[in-house]
C-alpha cells in the first residue's frame, strides 16, 4: 500500500526531475500525471497509484509549497467531476488511455450534453436520437440546452435515445462526443447575468464511432447515474476556511462600510453568518468522514445548503449596498470560461446564484432524493414506468 | 484541526448509554414521574454515575474522575437528549463541575466524581455566558437572599451560590429552602433557593470567571442535547409517517411532507457539525467562545422546529399527553432559553468576529 511517506518521496522526485521554475506548465502537469500523482486514488498508469483518496492532500500540499502549477480545476470542473469518474468506471482500456490524461492536464475541456428543452429534471425523457448505421457507427440528431462550457469544450459526455420502443429509462445509450465533428453547432445562450456561460447545442447528423460508446447499448441511464452522483458530490466537496464562501464579501463590506449598517440588516447578517459557518463545518465533517473511510449521506445535502445560503447572502448584500444596490457592474454579453463569483459585484452574485438551485438538479429534486434515499420515505407514484418512450404523452 | 467525527471509544460509550436508557427509561414512565413529587429518576442517575462513572467524565483521574473531555460528555448528552432523561447530568456533571474546576475545589470534585454529591450552580438557567447574574448578600459570614430559576436544585445536595462580595460559596441544600417552581419543562424542573442567614462556609473562589466558564460549557454541550433531541424527533416522525396511512397510501409518500422532512434532516446534519465543533473546541480550549456561540445560535431554533414538526406531523396523536412528543417539545423550547437565547449568542458572535452593530 502506498503511504504518505512514499507519496512525499515520489512528489520530491517529481519536483527534482521537473523543477516548476524551468518546466513548462503542460509538461509539468503531464509529468505529474505520469508519476501517478494527479489523482492518487486512480489506478497506476491512469494518473494514480491506487492509494487512499485522503492522501491526495499530502501531494497537493507539497506541490503547492513548491510553487508547482495546478490544472485549474475550476475551468475543467465538468471533466474532473463528472466525465472522469464515469470513464474510469465504464470506459474500455482504450478510452481510459485516450481521454483521462488530457482531461486531467486541462488540455481538453469537457462539457455535459444531458439536458434538453423537453427533458430537465425528467432527464430520462430525452428525445435526442442516436441511430446505428450498418457499419456500426451512430448518427445523432437532436438539441441540447443549458450546456455550460460547450463553447470551450473539446469533448462532451452525451446521452441519447437508441430505442424508442422500450420504457424511457431502458432505451438510452451514453456516448463520448467530439465537439469539433461536423454537425455539432454551439450557439451562445445569454443568461440573466448578461453573459453566456451556457449554450444551446444542435446535433445534426453527427457521426459517432461505436468505439466512443461508454457502457452497453441501452445501459446509458445506469452510466449517467454515476455522472449525476459525482456531480452532486463535486459541487459540495470543497474545503473552505472560515468566511471562505459568499459570506466573506458581505462580512468585509459590513466591516469596511459602517455607514451602511442598520439593526435589521445586522440581525439578518448574523443569522446567515452562523448558518454559513455550520454549513462549512458540515462540509469539513463530510471530508473527514470520507478521509477516514466512512462516507455518510451528508453530501446529498451540501448542494442544497449552499444554494440557499448563496442566494440569501448575496440577496442581503444587494440590499446592504442601498443606493449602489440599484446599479450593476456590467451587462456586456461575454462568453466566460468559468463562473466568477468573487471577482464581480453583489448584483452579479445575486443573479448567478439563482442558478445554484437549478444546475446539477433542482433543489426540489434533491429534496426528493434525500427524502427517498436517506430517510427511506416512499417514492412518488409513477405512471410512466412501464410505457414505451414513444407512447408517452408529450 | 477541529475533529468533527466520533472516535471508536465515543461510539462505544454511546451504545453503552443508549442500551441502559433503552432498558430503563420508557416515555410512559417519564410522563408519570413528571406528575409525581419526585421528577428526577434517581435510580437511573445512580446507575449512570455510580456504575458507569459518567458524573466524573470532566474530572481529572487524580480526583477520582474519568479524565475524559467534553467530547465524551457531549455524546452522553446526545443520548440523554434523545430520551429527554430526567437526570441532573448537564447541571451537575457539566455546569457545577466546571465551576468547581475553575475554583480548584478538589475535595468537592472528588465527591461529585463519585456522585455521592449532586451539585447545582445557583444561577438562573436562562443566563447566557458572560451575562450578569444575581448574587445573595454576605454579612458577618451569613448568606441571605433569594435566587430563582435554579435548574435541578430539587435534586441537588450542594448549591454553588454567588455572593455580593464576588465570591462563590458551597452551601448544603439542607441548610436552605428549595421551593419548586411550576416549570415549562417538567423534566428539568426549576426551583427558588432561599437563604436566610445561612453560614457561608469557605469561599471557593471568584464567582465571575467560575460562572462564566460553567455557563460556557453548559451552552456548548447543550447543543449536543439539542442534537439528540432533534434527531429523535426526526427519526420518530419518519418512522411514523411511513406507517401512517391516509388516502390509501402512506402519508410519508406525499411530497409536501417529504420535502419538510428532508429540509429538517439537512438542519440536523448541520447541527451535528456545529455541536461537534463546540464539544471539540471546549475539549482543547481553542476557539471555544466562538464555537460555543455558533453552536448555540444555530441549535435552539433547529431543535424547536424539529419538535414542532414532529408534533404537527403526528397530528392528533401528537397533541395527546400520553405521546412523548410533548416531552421533547417542552425540553426543546426550554433549551432555547437555557444558557442564553439564540439571539444572545448571535450578539456574542458579532463581538467575536468583528461584525459590529450599527
Ligand atoms: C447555470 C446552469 C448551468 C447548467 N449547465 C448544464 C450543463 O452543463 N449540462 C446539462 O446537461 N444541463 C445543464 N443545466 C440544466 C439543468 O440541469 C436543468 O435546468 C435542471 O436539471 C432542471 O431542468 P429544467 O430546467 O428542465 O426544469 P424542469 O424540470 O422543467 O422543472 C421546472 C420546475 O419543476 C420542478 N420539478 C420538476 N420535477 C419535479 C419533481 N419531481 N418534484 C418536484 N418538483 C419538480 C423543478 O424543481 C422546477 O422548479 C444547467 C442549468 C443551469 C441553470
Amino acid at each position: 500500500m502506498t503511504d504518505a511517506a512514499e507519496l512525499q518521496r515520489r512528489t520530491a522526485q517529481l519536483l527534482a526531475d521537473h523543477p516548476p521554475a524551468t518546466t513548462g506548465r503542460t509538461d509539468f502537469l503531464e509529468a505529474r500525471f505520469d508519476a501517478g500523482l494527479a489523482w492518487v486514488h486512480y489506478p497506476e498508469g491512469l494518473g494514480g497509484l491506487g492509494a487512499p483518496r485522503s492522501l491526495q492532500a499530502v501531494v497537493d500540499a507539497e506541490l503547492e509549497a513548491a510553487g508547482a502549477p495546478d490544472n485549474d480545476p475550476r475551468r475543467i470542473g465538468i471533466g474532473l467531476g463528472m466525465a472522469a469518474p464515469t470513464i474510469l468506471k465504464y470506459g474500455t482500456d482504450e478510452q481510459k488511455q485516450r481521454f483521462l490524461r488530457p482531461l486531467w492536464t486541462g488540455e481538453e475541456v469537457w462539457c455535459q450534453l444531458f439536458s434538453e428543452p423537453g427533458a430537465g429534471s425528467d432527464l430520462a425523457a430525452l428525445g435526442t436520437r442516436a441511430v446505428r448505421e450498418a457499419g456500426g457507427d451512430w448518427v445523432v440528431n437532436g438539441q441540447k440546452v443549458w450546456t455550460s462550457s460547450a463553447h470551450v469544450a473539446r469533448w462532451a459526455i452525451l446521452i441519447a435515445r437508441t430505442d424508442p420502443d422500450v420504457p424511457k429509462h431502458a432505451g438510452i445509450t451514453y456516448f463520448l462526443c467530439d465537439m469539433t465533428d461536423p454537425g455539432v453547432e454551439v450557439r451562445p445562450l445569454r443568461q440573466i447575468t448578461g453573459e453566456a456561460e451556457f449554450n444551446e447545442v444542435f446535433l445534426t447528423g453527427v457521426r459517432i464511432p461505436d468505439a466512443r460508446r461508454l457502457g452497453e447499448v441501452g445501459e446509458g441511464w445506469r452510466v449517467a447515474q454515476t455522472t449525476l452522483n459525482n456531480e452532486r458530490v463535486a459541487i459540495g466537496g470543497m474545503r473552505l476556511p472560515r468566511e471562505g464562501g459568499m459570506i466573506g464579501p458581505i462580512a468585509r463590506t459590513w466591516r469596511e462600510r459602517p455607514e451602511l449598517r442598520t439593526h435589521d440588516l445586522h440581525q439578518r447578517l448574523l443569522k446567515l453568518w452562523v448558518e454559513a459557518e455550520v454549513a462549512r463545518l458540515t462540509g469539513e465533517r463530510l471530508r473527514q468522514q470520507l478521509a477516514s473511510g466512512q462516507p455518510g449521506p451528508e453530501g446529498a445535502g451540501m448542494k442544497l445548503a449552499f444554494a440557499r445560503l448563496n442566494q440569501e447572502i448575496s440577496g442581503l448584500e444587494v440590499e446592504l449596498r442601498g443606493e449602489e444596490g440599484l446599479l450593476y457592474d456590467d451587462w456586456t454579453m461575454r462568453r466566460p470560461e468559468l463562473v466568477d463569483f468573487t471577482g464581480r459585484d453583489a448584483g452579479y452574485r445575486y443573479l448567478r446564484s439563482k442558478g445554484n438551485s437549478i444546475e446539477g438538479g433542482t433543489s426540489e429534486v434533491l429534496l426528493n432524493i434525500v427524502a427517498e434515499r436517506v430517510l427511506g420515505l416512499p417514492s412518488e407514484p409513477r405512471t410512466d414506468k412501464d410505457v414505451a418512450w414513444k407512447d408517452l404523452a408529450r | 484541526m477541529t475533529d468533527l467525527l466520533y472516535s471508536e471509544e465515543e461510539e462505544a460509550l454511546r451504545s453503552a448509554v443508549r442500551d441502559l436508557l433503552t432498558d430503563r427509561l420508557d416515555p410512559a414512565g417519564v410522563i408519570a414521574r413528571t406528575e409525581s413529587d419526585a421528577p428526577h429518576d434517581v435510580s437511573l442517575w445512580k446507575t449512570l454515575t455510580g456504575d458507569m462513572g459518567l458524573a466524573g467524565l470532566l474530572i481529572p483521574e487524580e480526583l477520582d474522575g474519568q479524565g475524559a473531555t467534553h467530547r465524551e460528555a457531549a455524546v452522553v448528552l446526545e443520548e440523554l437528549g434523545r430520551t429527554v432523561a430526567p437526570v441532573p447530568y448537564l447541571t451537575s456533571a457539566v455546569v457545577a463541575t466546571e465551576a468547581l474546576l475553575a475554583c480548584g475545589a478538589d475535595d468537592l470534585l472528588v465527591r461529585l466524581a463519585s456522585a455521592t454529591t449532586v451539585a447545582a450552580l445557583a444561577v438562573g438557567l436562562h443566563t447566557a455566558p458572560g451575562a450578569a447574574f444575581p448574587a445573595v448578600r454576605l454579612e458577618n459570614g451569613l448568606l441571605s437572599g433569594e435566587l430563582t430559576g435554579i435548574a435541578d436544585a430539587v435534586a441537588a445536595d450542594l448549591l454553588l451560590v454567588p455572593a455580593d462580595d464576588g465570591g462563590l460559596y458551597a452551601v448544603q441544600a439542607s441548610s436552605v429552602t428549595v421551593t419548586s417552581q411550576v416549570s415549562f419543562d417538567l423534566t428539568r424542573p426549576l426551583a427558588t433557593v432561599t437563604l436566610a442567614g445561612t453560614p457561608a462556609g469557605a469561599r471557593l473562589g471568584d464567582a465571575g470567571p467560575a460562572v462564566r466558564r460553567a455557563l460556557r460549557a453548559g451552552a456548548g454541550l447543550l447543543a449536543s442535547e439539542q442534537l439528540g433531541l432533534a434527531e429523535w424527533a426526526l427519526t420518530e416522525t419518519v418512522r411514523y409517517l411511513k406507517e401512517r396511512k391516509q388516502f390509501n397510501r402512506s402519508v410519508g409518500g406525499f411530497q409536501a411532507l417529504k420535502h419538510r422532512l428532508a429540509q429538517l434532516w439537512l438542519e440536523v446534519v448541520n447541527l451535528r457539525a456545529g455541536a461537534r465543533a463546540a464539544a471539540d473546541a471546549l475539549a482543547n480550549g481553542e476557539d471555544a467562545d466562538l464555537a460555543t456561540a455558533v453552536a448555540q445560535a444555530y441549535a435552539a431554533p433547529v431543535a424547536v422546529r424539529a419538535a414542532e414538526e414532529a408534533l404537527q406531523l403526528h397530528a392528533g396523536i401528537g397533541m395527546t399527553w400520553e405521546h412523548p412528543v410533548h416531552l421533547c417539545l417542552k425540553r426543546a423550547k426550554a433549551d432555547s432559553i437555557a444558557y442564553g437565547t439564540a439571539g444572545a449568542h448571535r450578539t456574542a458572535v458579532a463581538e467575536l468576529v468583528d461584525l459590529r452593530a450599527p
